[in-house]
């Protein structure tokens, strides 16, 4: 189980540079500043078409420092690490280089899903990073299968998504691998905790990481890190990590349990502009799928560090 | 010419780290980052208790010294630090009252 970090653990090296193509207030900026600094320079990093394609740049430059990484077509993600990885492992050097494979939610959920599911069954030893920003951003918001029910997208109904959203980490659980964990972009110290752990395991890594999206969510660039708090404190979306079928839930929602502790839904719902047609027969639905997901986890054997 | 090496002539599309790859970012907003130093945790208690405005940053531009320094120049003016930090020193204001 990941360790308990604090600020200063974390190393002042960047791996990011100033000046990168980012929306202002992006929440994936946070995520893969943080996650490189776990990571470390001896990482390869595998990118399909995303926002993550922007942030390295035209051709020529770059703004990733001292990491090499590699820019793949979108289905193949999970593919390109599990040929780097069998590159790594050739050469001997498998111990000491970490292959990584980051993507968004459309390059994981919907057309990456088959080379992850593949990657995961011949058991690669990867990190498979998805940060879910929970639409097609990079070309314009469209939606993806990880849109959440009733936001509004340029594809969608007027009234917006009539599905909920896929759950990734639930189908990776039931891959077997080693270790599954889901994170969110307002807690920096958990998204590290949870990439130095799953560096040093042997075997396929998920972590599922949600990334608040200022434009394409619509909300101010000031309010990522709020947006993000609200989506774990109202129980939107748990914080938990699954190591060797080991369940346990990350500190900001372990109190969560308890229905009485969750903020209301519609605090969340109610300061994002693609929740804006929301009825109240949607939102009665959201509070039921939340307290059914709920369910889910405490069905799960839960042991807590306290145990 | 500059001679290039192996690896260069194979992969064409080779890139090189630099910074301001999207150009001078500090011009995308109006509004900057102010630090109060005389709230300011850091400073008050002249040692690393807070750096906030460090870790919550989306682009490495602040630095966690003490003052932490802003990078004027690349700050895309996203006003998360302001939100975040506790003491409430950072406030954002307009360029020319920096």
């Amino acid at each position: 189980m990941a360790d308990k970090v604090k600020l200063y653990d974390i190393p002042e090296e960047e791996f990011l540079l100033p000046g990168n193509r980012m929306c202002s207030g992006c929440g994936l900026s946070l995520i893969y500043r943080t996650a490189l600094k776990a990571l470390g320079p001896n990482t390869i990093i595998t990118v399909p078409a995303s926002c993550l394609t922007v942030l390295h740049g035209m051709q020529g430059f770059t703004s990733v420092d001292k990491i090499s990484v590699l820019n793949t077509p979108f289905a193949t993600v999970a593919a390109s690490a599990s040929g780097i990885e069998a590159a790594l492992e050739a050469m001997g050097k498998d111990d000491k280089v970490t292959c990584v494979a980051f993507a968004g939610d459309g390059g994981t959920t919907d057309i990456g899903i088959q080379g992850l599911s593949g990657a995961a069954e011949r058991k690669t030893n990867f990190i498979y990073a998805c940060y879910d920003n929970e639409a097609y951003m990079n070309t314009g918001v469209q939606r993806s299968g990880s849109t959440p029910y009733g936001s509004i997208t340029t594809t969608t109904p007027i009234y917006g998504k009539t599905e909920h959203k896929k759950n990734m980490p639930k189908i990776l659980e039931a891959h077997d691998i080693p270790y599954v964990a889901t994170s969110c972009a307002a807690y920096p110290l958990d998204i590290y905790a949870k990439f130095k752990r799953a560096k040093e395991i042997k075997g396929t890594k998920y972590i599922h990481i949600l990334s608040p999206c200022p434009p394409g969510w619509g909300f101010s660039t000031k309010d990522t890190i709020k947006i993000g708090k609200l989506a774990v404190e109202t129980g939107f979306w748990p914080l938990y990590e699954i190591e060797n079928g080991k369940f346990l839930l990350s500190n900001p929602s372990k109190r969560l349990l308890d229905p009485a502790k969750r903020k209301p839904i519609e605090l969340y719902l109610s300061v994002q502009k693609r929740f804006k047609r929301l009825s109240n027969e949607q939102i009665e639905e959201y509070k039921r799928y939340i307290n059914q997901s709920w369910e889910y986890i405490k069905s799960k054997n839960i042991t807590t560090q306290f145990l | 010419m500059v001679e290039k090496k192996d690896y260069e002539i194979i992969l064409a599309s080779v890139q090189k780290p630099v910074v301001g790859e999207a150009g001078k970012t500090g011009s995308w907003s109006r509004f900057k980052p102010k630090i109060d130093l005389e709230k300011c945790l850091v400073v008050k208690m002249n040692k690393d208790v807070c750096h906030f405005c460090w870790l919550y940053c989306p682009e490495p531009i602040i630095s966690r010294t003490i003052p932490p320094k802003i990078n004027y120049e690349y700050c895309k003016g996203c006003g998360i630090c302001a939100e975040v930090c506790p003491p409430k020193a950072i406030k954002m204001v307009e360029e020319s009252e920096l």
